[in-house]
């Protein structure tokens, strides 16, 4: 053993290297991205790792890797797995034969997600076990804890940490390599009874789950991480159950004090019913302290019906923790405080600060984004149109000035509800806007659905080649894979020529005048028609030199500002001036100035 | 002994750079630490901070408000809005120059820095102003101004460790042609 400064998601990549992973997939995603990216850094080439086209994919190529004995992780952020459930809920019949942990990380607040769902109610809802960490520590631990129950049980299991755990960073320790477990598979044995899904099959499958779960409760009772903290005060009659990182701001709150006891939560599902009678035997109220939906506490409160405790349940349900939202050291010192009674944490007496710059995300300068943005809303003025976004850094397209997406729901959404759009108000110009890596991950098949249904529409793709949200990963039209490979890339214009959209062009969007030109002829055409807007995302080449501004041209008219909302363009002292340090030369606010004033963005050499 | 380390500012100031410098100090000295930022949507021009804990008997990377020991703000907005996690008498390590939002270009604002240097200087006892813009210009890179905001931080004895440590660390870590610039920048004390 020997310490490592690791992040979270970095620990349970190490972690499952060290328990014999023998193969990783998923599909980008925050706060899930860097498991999959540490173990392709950490590879010595032993293990398989791949960023798949979306998250179904890289659930079944888990599963049949599983199949093979091969000790399989699969990871995604917890909208993902709504698009891999199709597969999980089916292979939570058939089951594995080799670990395999599907990796689902879960966003109180949410922080950078759709939504804020409990993946926990995914494992009782598939009824696979579940093991959610509290620190960089017990993940590195429990990932490894987890392949080993998967494989006992011949089940997958879920490993679902939440962001301030997969993006905290710790001092942990951590195995020396001699100390991995190396897991060689036996391959597929050929089995139809065992591994094709059939009525029969799934009612015997069914019959054996909710056994083994009812096993895996008692099992889970005793396991280590399941903990109960007795109160040094043994008269307090007053109990905390907790788990993930609430569970440590709870010990931080309960810091130099003698009360009250604390049940740990470490697999929410199946529940370890047995620990928590222990845990509420002789307490008058409990509080359950969680983040996203109450699962402890509505467990708690069935257990107490189920054994006729006369304890109180408190929690989200009762309105004693706020419903929604992440909870920090604050808000659970104060639930705790409010709770025990103790006098509240002071409210904190300060002068009133002045007032402080927001400072929202916005597309970065250079972005090619805001030129593809300015483009489609230049070439639609006065033009009854609807612009339907999609998920990825081009969402900021809708702040202002831009102002440019009108709806955006999942993944892939934004073509076939811009398609639904037109089917009602057949006089507006629909457009749907994706990129690149969620053309590929879940927009096709919706490309597919509107030219065979007779949509008239026009699907922008935003081609920054990459995956610039999450981190620029590759993706199919890349021609790059996580194992190094050099590949043939998969042409988006040639996919969509394949599905039947008649007409596909590709325009750079930096070409402004020409780009306006395109948006107006192509989107003039009935039916489904493509355009391309290919231009490589800002941050990933080396830019131009800045522009420069005439100011003997420059009128300070601010239409560069007011129209494009670039960082790289400052007021300062009531002159427009190039923020040198942000400026790429894109050239796009040249091409908008009506007085000729910017120039430069030459090649840099 | 615990510590409580708050470093904020604008993304791209290098804040989650010299989180990692400390860390990696303190594996040095054996110091158990955990650490906490901004990821995900904060790109280049968003409010980036960065918690750091040192010390034993720590369960969460994030400290509770009224608890840092020392503020490091590269920026004094930031600085401002971070400050309700000072503890009473910790110390505000900032950087005087104010970086503009996109917003405030957008909508005119008035922000000039200065309300929030005098915003900290009326309401913290021990304000340590730092010119970081004088002080790259004068070493001559702007990518060393993390150096100096923490060669700031250091010199006021707050931190467990001295910019000799610091300074063993970051020859470490950096390309050797850059060690000298940082190291440079570390000792700016102007």
């Amino acid at each position: 053993m020997h310490k490592e400064f690791l992040m979270g998601n970095a620990a349970i990549a190490r972690g499952a290297i060290a328990a014999g992973l023998n193969l990783v997939a998923g599909y980008p995603g925050t706060p899930s991205t860097e498991v999959l990216e540490t173990t392709a850094k950490t590879n010595d080439g032993s293990i398989y790792v791949e960023w798949s086209v979306n998250e179904k994919a890289a659930m079944e190529l888990g599963a049949g890797a599983a199949y093979s004995g091969a000790r399989s992780m699969v990871t995604m952020k917890q909208v993902g797995l709504n698009v891999a459930s199709d597969p999980l809920m089916s292979l939570a019949y058939i089951g594995v034969k080799g670990g395999m942990v599907i990796l689902v990380a879960d966003d109180p607040g949410p922080i950078s997600s759709q939504t804020e769902q409990d993946t926990r109610h995914f494992a009782s809802f598939s009824k696979l076990p579940c093991f959610d960490p509290s620190s960089v520590q017990e993940a590195y631990d429990m990932i490894q804890e987890a392949f080993e129950y998967s494989e006992k049980y011949h089940t997958p299991v879920l490993f679902r940490p939440t962001t301030r755990v997969c993006h905290g960073y710790a001092s942990i320790e951590v195995k020396d390599k001699d100390e991995y477990k190396v897991n060689k598979p036996e391959g597929f044995i050929k089995d139809s009874s065992k591994w094709v899904i059939f009525p029969r099959l799934s009612y015997n499958a069914h019959i054996h789950i909710e056994e083994r779960n009812v096993e895996l409760s008692k099992v889970f009772s005793e396991y280590e991480r399941n903990i109960i903290t007795e109160a040094g005060d043994k008269g307090c009659r007053r109990g905390i159950a907790t788990h993930g990182i609430s569970y440590t701001y709870t010990m931080e709150a309960l810091r130099g004090k003698s009360a009250p006891r604390v049940f740990k939560v470490s697999t929410p599902f199946p529940f370890p019913e047995q620990a928590a009678v222990k845990f509420l035997e002789g307490l008058d109220e409990v509080l359950c302290i969680e983040e996203l939906d109450p699962i402890i506490e509505r467990e708690l409160t069935y257990i107490c019906g189920k054994y006729h405790l006369p304890t109180k349940i408190l929690g989200k349900l009762t309105h004693n923790v706020k419903t929604a939202g992440e909870n920090t050291c604050a808000t659970v010192a104060a639930n705790i405080a409010e709770f025990m009674g103790w006098e509240k944490p002071a409210a904190i007496e300060a002068e009133t600060p002045p007032a402080l710059p927001v400072r929202p995300p916005v597309l970065c300068a250079g972005c090619p984004h805001r030129a593809s943005f300015f483009a489609v809303k230049e070439a639609m003025k006065g033009k009854k149109s609807v612009f339907c976004g999609d998920i990825g850094c081009y969402t900021l397209g809708n702040a202002m000035p831009l102002d440019m997406v009108d709806t955006c729901l999942c993944m892939g959404a934004g073509v076939n509800i811009t398609q639904g759009i037109g089917k009602i108000e057949p006089d507006t110009n629909c457009f749907a806007f994706v990129g690149d890596s969620t053309f590929f991950a879940s927009a096709i098949t919706g490309a597919v659905n509107a030219v065979y249904n007779q949509a008239d529409m026009t699907l922008i793709v935003l081609d920054n080649s990459t995956t610039a949200m999450t981190g620029h990963q590759p993706h199919p039209g890349t021609g790059r894979t996580m194992m190094g490979e050099v590949v043939e890339k998969v042409s988006i214009q040639e996919v969509l020529k394949g599905v039947g959209v008649k007409t596909v062009e590709t325009v750079n969007p930096l070409e402004l005048s020409k780009a306006i030109d395109t948006v107006k002829r192509v989107s003039a055409e009935k039916g489904v028609k493509a355009i391309v807007f290919k231009s490589p995302c800002a941050v990933l080449i080396k830019g131009n030199k800045p522009a420069v501004i005439d100011s003997g041209k420059c009128t300070s008219c601010k239409k560069c500002i007011k129209t494009l909302g670039c960082p790289g363009i400052v007021l300062r002292d009531g002159r427009v001036t190039i923020e040198n340090s942000l400026c790429t030369g894109c050239g796009l606010c040249s091409q908008v100035c009506p007085f000729g004033a910017i120039g430069g963005g030459e090649d840099a050499e | 002994m615990q510590s409580n380390i708050l470093i904020c500012g604008v993304g791209g100031q290098g804040i989650v750079l010299t989180s990692k410098l400390i860390a990696a100090t303190a594996m040095e000295h054996d110091i158990p630490v955990m650490s906490a930022e901004t990821i995900g949507m904060a790109q280049k021009g968003g409010s980036v901070f960065s918690f750091l804990r040192l010390g034993d008997d720590i369960y969460c990377p994030m400290f509770p408000e009224k608890t840092a020991d020392i503020i490091i703000g590269f920026e004094p907005a930031e600085a401002v809005r971070m400050l309700p996690y000072l503890k009473d008498g910790g110390q505000v390590v900032v950087n005087t120059h104010p970086i503009m939002p996109v917003t405030a270009t957008l909508s005119g604002s008035d922000y000039t820095g200065n309300e929030m240097l005098d915003y900290l200087q009326r309401n913290v006892k021990n304000v340590v102003l730092v010119d970081g813009n004088r002080a790259i210009e004068e070493i001559g890179s702007p990518k060393v101004l993390n150096m100096v905001m923490l060669g700031a931080a250091v010199r006021n004895g707050v931190l467990p460790f001295s910019v000799d440590d610091i300074e063993d660390t970051m020859k470490k870590t950096v390309k050797p042609q850059f060690i000298e610039l940082n190291s440079k920048a570390l000792r700016y004390n102007g």
